[in-house]
């Protein structure tokens, strides 16, 4: 009987084994890592930058995470959730990774974080700006090596409060496109002229610019990320309106996009949480070391992406190699005690970090080409405006 | 709104309107006149905007892009034609589809192979790179002003080549019967080469007129490839003037639709109801028309075959 008990219990236990799923790992001494990144279609570009950073820190840290042999899987959403929630289910069922960072797009985050989360398996977002995670959905197996989709127009929004009246707001007819309108307004407290949301993927806007003149504002922020918004500031230009009404934007120029707009992107202000001319040492060894690889600038999502495995490095090493010691890897990475380019900043209780943010703006260099300056910090220490919806507490 | 912005969205509506007709006149010469739905028109406008940004980065020069397009987006019609169409002439709609859905996903794919997937620049060439004042106080740009001239001179020439050359000729016999027409020793094959060679050239110089003013990068033909389809079914398909017409129609509804809507929905709503019917209702305005036109006229505004 006591046999016929013990062999139940052990049945038991075998059955149960794939469903927790830890204990056959817990001598695991090789670090798997996946990066599932929006890399193909027109919108691949952003997942490409991000992911060349995330590439150009596994170097520096000499391939290996937390001074572990390292397995590094590549995964394509295709900037779709149907197909990202297909690749996630592949780096967690087949090539059972530990950590996954990457993602572009909120909608797609929004279809896979889940899976990650269920699993225990630790997720770094390296752009995408779903604030529900920072909120009422906040994680501990969550973090950000970016920001809330509102955080960066708030500082846009804060950098023009005083400074200019009667603004025109223009966004895409999107979840992300109304919560940088409303990030905006959380902090311009100034007249609005008028709020124009257009079709996602428009590519003319020569009719929106004709209203807008009309309207005579005093200035313009908008929100056009990728062809849209290279569209938006070659018409802007050629409708003539820069010698009128200038336009501030979030998430249109960046390195990014800088070959693309040419000169027409010269004299446009805008805000990002990294600025680029920071010498410390950290930047200016990534700068080097990401033009001396792939031939080119680096753009903001690059930091975004660098970042997120220079946290996964921490967590390991945090928990001393342990990889199924959950807890020490977070509350390493939860120090974010690493050497950013952005420089350093801290994790809110809501794993976004409170970072600077920063108001640039483009000029031509000494051969007349666009290059980006800081003009000067528009947040120190910024809290997003989610976390106290957030009941994580450590 | 003033009456003067009315006018000046009409104009644009206009413009936005020849932009499409010159994206859609290829597309429906080669369904109409082949009989055949080439999905990858769109691809063939988006390699004419790579061809015009790499021109352009070679040469300096906008007027010698355009005299490299003419060959080089002809060539590619030729190639696509003689290695994918071809052998599906005799065979159903859905075999062409699918092809030329096929030869979409290669070029958008293909074009990030060669020239990487960054956005391409393309700078507004300087002659046309200035403002005119049609109307006071807002300057227009003069650039469109040329998509205007040339969208013109586009169906100009296409008129010209169909009703009055020996092609043209040959052309419309070889589209109301094939069979005779091959009875009378005349070569369709290589008039059917022809033909695609011509909608992708027009194809082509759509990419070069779009090129300045929207994002050059992968992709950039699919929703273009959409308005066209639009455009040619409102128009009647295989019918230029069809296609004309229709586009002009199309750009005005669609250009003053979408700028008053949202403000017509601010007076009857509330702002935060009306900030998001307002532009959602403009999107699908056009598809509204389509439906409409095709309940009265099902055959399109100016049926095909008939000139």
């Amino acid at each position: 009987m006591k046999i016929k008990l013990l062999a139940f219990a052990a049945l038991g236990a075998l059955m149960l084994q794939p469903l927790t799923g830890t204990p056959s790992v817990a001598q695991d001494k090789e670090v798997r890592i996946g990066f599932l990144g929006g890399l193909s279609g027109g919108r691949g570009i952003f997942g490409k930058v991000q992911k060349e950073g995330f590439e150009l820190a596994l170097d520096h840290l000499g391939g290996k995470i937390g001074g572990l042999p390292t397995k590094y899987v590549v995964a394509d959403t295709q900037n779709k959730p149907d197909v990202g929630r297909q690749q996630m289910d592949k780096l967690i069922k087949q090539d059972k990774v530990h950590f996954v960072a990457g993602i572009t797009w909120s909608n797609v985050l929004a279809a896979v974080y889940k899976q990650a989360l269920d699993n225990k398996v630790f997720l770094i977002s390296t752009n995408a700006g779903w604030s529900q995670l920072s909120g009422k959905r906040c994680n501990p197996y969550f973090f950000r090596a970016s920001w809330n989709n509102d955080d960066t127009p708030e500082a846009m929004g804060q950098a023009l409060q005083g400074q200019v009246d009667n603004v025109w707001l223009l966004a895409p007819n999107y979840q992300a496109g109304k919560d940088m309108v409303s990030g905006f307004t959380r902090y311009y407290k100034g007249k609005i002229a008028g709020t124009t949301f257009f079709k996602l993927g428009q590519s003319d806007f020569q009719a929106e610019l004709s209203q807008i003149r009309a309207a005579k504002p005093g200035s313009i922020f908008t929100f056009a990320p990728g062809g849209m918004g290279i569209a938006l500031i070659k018409q802007y230009k050629a409708a003539g309106l820069d010698k009128t009404i200038p336009i501030n934007t979030a998430f249109v120029v960046d390195y990014l996009t800088l070959a693309a707009f040419g000169k027409s992107a010269i004299g446009n202000f805008h805000a990002s949480f990294w600025d680029p001319t920071s010498i410390n040492p950290a930047n200016v060894r990534f700068i080097e070391d990401y033009k001396k690889k792939y031939g080119k600038h680096p753009t903001m999502y690059s930091v975004q992406g660098y970042d997120a495995a220079l946290l996964m490095d921490l967590g390991v090493r945090a928990a001393k190699g342990n990889l199924s010691d959950h807890d020490a890897i977070r509350a390493g990475m939860r120090t974010a005690n690493i050497n950013s380019p952005r420089g350093g900043f801290q994790f809110n209780n809501n794993h976004n970090p409170i970072q600077n943010y920063y108001l640039r703006e483009v000029v031509a260099d000494k051969d007349g080409n666009p290059t980006i300056v800081t003009r000067k910090t528009v947040f120190r220490g910024h809290k997003d405006a989610y976390h106290t919806q957030c009941s994580m507490n450590w | 709104m003033s009456t003067l912005l009315v006018l000046e969205q009409t104009l644009n509506g206009i413009q936005f309107g020849v932009f499409l007709f010159l994206i859609s006149a290829g597309l429906t010469l080669v369904l109409g006149i082949m009989n055949v739905v080439n999905l990858a028109h769109g691809a063939l406008f988006m390699m004419g905007a790579y061809f015009a940004s790499t021109f352009v980065a070679w040469t300096g020069s906008f007027f010698i892009a355009f005299l490299l397009i003419i060959p080089s987006s002809v060539i590619l019609g030729i190639i696509i034609e003689m290695l994918t169409l071809r052998p599906l002439y005799l065979r159903d709609h859905m075999d062409q589809v699918l092809a030329t859905f096929g030869l979409i996903l290669f070029f958008n794919e293909g074009v990030k192979l060669v020239w990487g997937v960054d956005p391409q620049p393309m700078p507004t060439p300087e002659l046309f790179a200035g403002n005119v004042e049609i109307f006071p106080d807002a300057p227009y740009p003069v650039f469109r002003l040329f998509i205007i001239g040339v969208g013109l001179l586009v169906a100009a020439v296409i008129y010209f080549l169909i009703a009055r050359t020996k092609v043209g000729m040959l052309i419309r016999a070889g589209a109301s019967n094939t069979q005779m027409i091959r009875a009378m020793g005349v070569n369709i094959r290589f008039l059917n080469t022809f033909v695609f060679g011509l909608g992708a050239f027009f194809a082509g110089l759509a990419g070069l007129m779009a090129a300045p003013i929207i994002s050059v990068e992968s992709g950039m033909g699919d929703e273009m490839l959409i308005l066209a389809f639009v455009v040619i079914v409102i128009g009647g398909i295989g019918s230029v003037r069809g296609a004309l017409v229709a586009s002009v129609i199309i750009g005005v509804f669609e250009v003053v639709g979408r700028s008053m809507l949202p403000i017509a929905m601010q007076k009857i709503f509330p702002l935060e109801i009306a900030q998001t019917v307002g532009p959602a209702l403009a999107s699908m305005l056009i598809y509204i028309l389509m439906a409409g036109v095709l309940f009265f006229k099902p055959q399109g505004l100016f049926p095909a075959r008939t000139g």
